[in-house]
């Protein structure tokens, strides 16, 4: 079960060939696209029964908002759940990678629960072998035979095992709530206030978060995802009636033309209607 | 940089800036290192455990970049194991800092991995053995490693000795990472112990003495009240 640590897979690992042109185009002026980003505030903490993660709900194209309401905590197993914070494209291609081979790892090895540290492992080894290219960040956690475990994976391959820790622009802010307010041994709703609190405090002093706070529970026989725990920006309720009452524009003359169209061709497609 | 809207840390590889020693002492071997892990200037953990296990016996110290150094760690750490099965007998020391060395030494252009190999076999006691950046590979009796060593090269000159007692050599290995910590920047937190002997491996956790105590050096040219 050797994994592929030095080995070259040419047809699955990236393909750097246009790096060389890319480089070309932009010093001739080429402006290139910029890669949607999560901003984001993401944070895990254990308790004493399980793990609790939190994220805000914005990602951001550069000073652009384009998700107001996205989600950023992603269940691996029912006993493993993700937060990642990073480039959207790279962290949802992981997903699909964890999900899958994380389910064929259980299969496999016909467990009823996959131990934390088996995607935490297998993880890391993937971002080493792409060198950092693989542009986002994972907290992990989840409950397994061991106990309740969070996990941080950086992009270059390397972890760390923490009882609480933060990612994303926004984990400074939430670090301090972190740091101030954990202890060991809390309970369920201690946890989560905490981190609802953690993030509520990335959402509000950085600009790459916002929205709504979303949490997740995982304890030891279930967890839970709770989306919208806390709502800390929402639409503002218009208080007058701004809509523009017909007649505001006067009409001064009105004429109908008829545009004459020739059939050439009739084609009809009956529509599958389940 | 607007990009990453403030995250400074995702534009910096993890590294373990660090303090790690290790010494040989009557019945085994010592290692200590500080526990801070940075990305630029962001600590990203401070309580990080660089005392790495490779086998019950014997374990390594780790500076240099964080991915690095894991995934060596991890690969040898299984070659070992897997070399264990199949030779149905304890891997030495020196077979260990081989193996890390011959990662270290054919991956040095790409690779950021300072060493500090040490453990206990029956074959010849206690053995430190050093791995630094380039992959060579150097058996010492007492050896530093990390960006906060430069700051004790005087201090372990003066105060080793060869073969001390258990405890003498803790206390040695402790104020040494603690001298080295309080003057680099990449390194701080607690400082981790780890005393191996024939019988396995003993963990101590230091925390640094409080800022209210007198400090261990002053200057020659201010009087102490």
């Amino acid at each position: 079960m050797l994994n592929n640590f030095a080995t070259l897979d040419e047809e699955r690992g990236f393909s750097f060939r246009n790096c060389k042109r890319n480089a070309q185009l932009v010093a001739n002026g080429f402006i290139p696209p910029k890669a949607i980003k999560t901003g984001t505030t993401i944070c895990g903490v254990t308790y004493k029964d399980g793990v609790v993660l939190g994220c805000d709900t914005r990602t951001t194209i550069g000073n652009i908002i384009w998700e107001k309401k996205c989600e950023k905590i992603y269940k691996i197993q029912n006993n493993i759940f993700v937060a990642g914070a990073g480039t959207a494209a790279d962290m949802d291609g992981m997903v699909k990678w964890m999900r899958s081979n994380m389910e064929l790892h259980r299969l496999n090895t016909n467990r009823k629960i996959v131990p934390v540290i088996t995607l935490v492992t297998t993880l890391s080894h993937h971002f080493f072998r792409y060198g950092g290219a693989i542009s986002c960040v994972f907290l992990i956690g989840g409950v397994d035979n061991n106990g309740p475990h969070l996990h941080v994976v950086y992009k270059h391959g390397s972890k760390m095992k923490l009882p609480y820790a933060t990612m994303g622009s926004g984990s400074y802010a939430a670090m301090t709530i972190l740091e101030t307010r954990w202890k060991p041994d809390m309970t369920e709703q201690e946890a989560k206030e905490l981190v609802a609190d953690a993030i509520t405090s990335g959402v509000v002093n950085d600009l790459g978060s916002g929205t709504n706070v979303n949490l997740c529970v995982i304890r030891k026989s279930s967890s839970e995802k709770i989306n919208g725990y806390r709502e800390i920006c929402g639409n503002g309720k218009r208080i007058l009636d701004y809509s523009i009452k017909h007649g505001t524009t006067g009409i001064i003359s009105e004429t109908i033309k008829k545009i004459e169209l020739d059939v050439i061709e009739e084609q009809i497609e009956k529509m599958e209607v389940e | 940089m607007d990009a990453h809207l403030g995250c400074d840390f995702l534009d910096h590889p993890v590294s373990t800036g660090t303090t790690i020693m290790a010494v040989e002492f009557n019945g085994g071997v010592i290692i200590g290192a500080d526990s801070r892990t940075s990305t630029g200037s962001y600590v990203a953990n401070r309580v990080t455990d660089k005392l790495t296990r490779i086998t019950d016996k014997i374990y390594c110290c780790r500076s240099g970049s964080a991915a690095d150094t894991q995934a060596i760690a991890d690969i040898v750490s299984y070659s070992t194991y897997f070399f264990e099965n199949q030779n149905n007998r304890d891997a030495l020391v020196s077979e260990v800092a081989a193996e890390f060395r011959k990662f270290c030494y054919n991956y040095r252009d790409t690779i950021t991995a300072g060493i500090i190999v040490a453990g206990y076999d029956d074959v010849n006691g206690g053995q430190v053995y050093s791995v630094p950046l380039g992959g060579m590979l150097i058996r010492q009796s007492c050896t530093i490693g990390g960006s906060g060593s430069s700051f004790i090269y005087g201090f372990v000159r003066e105060n080793y000795k060869e073969q001390m007692e258990k405890e003498e050599c803790v206390e040695f290995v402790k104020k040494a990472v603690f001298h080295a910590m309080f003057h680099d920047g990449s390194s701080g937190g607690v400082c981790r112990v780890g005393i191996i002997t024939k019988d396995g491996i003993e963990r101590r956790v230091f925390f640094a003495p409080s800022v209210d105590e007198k400090p261990a050096m002053t200057p020659a040219s201010v009087t102490v009240r």
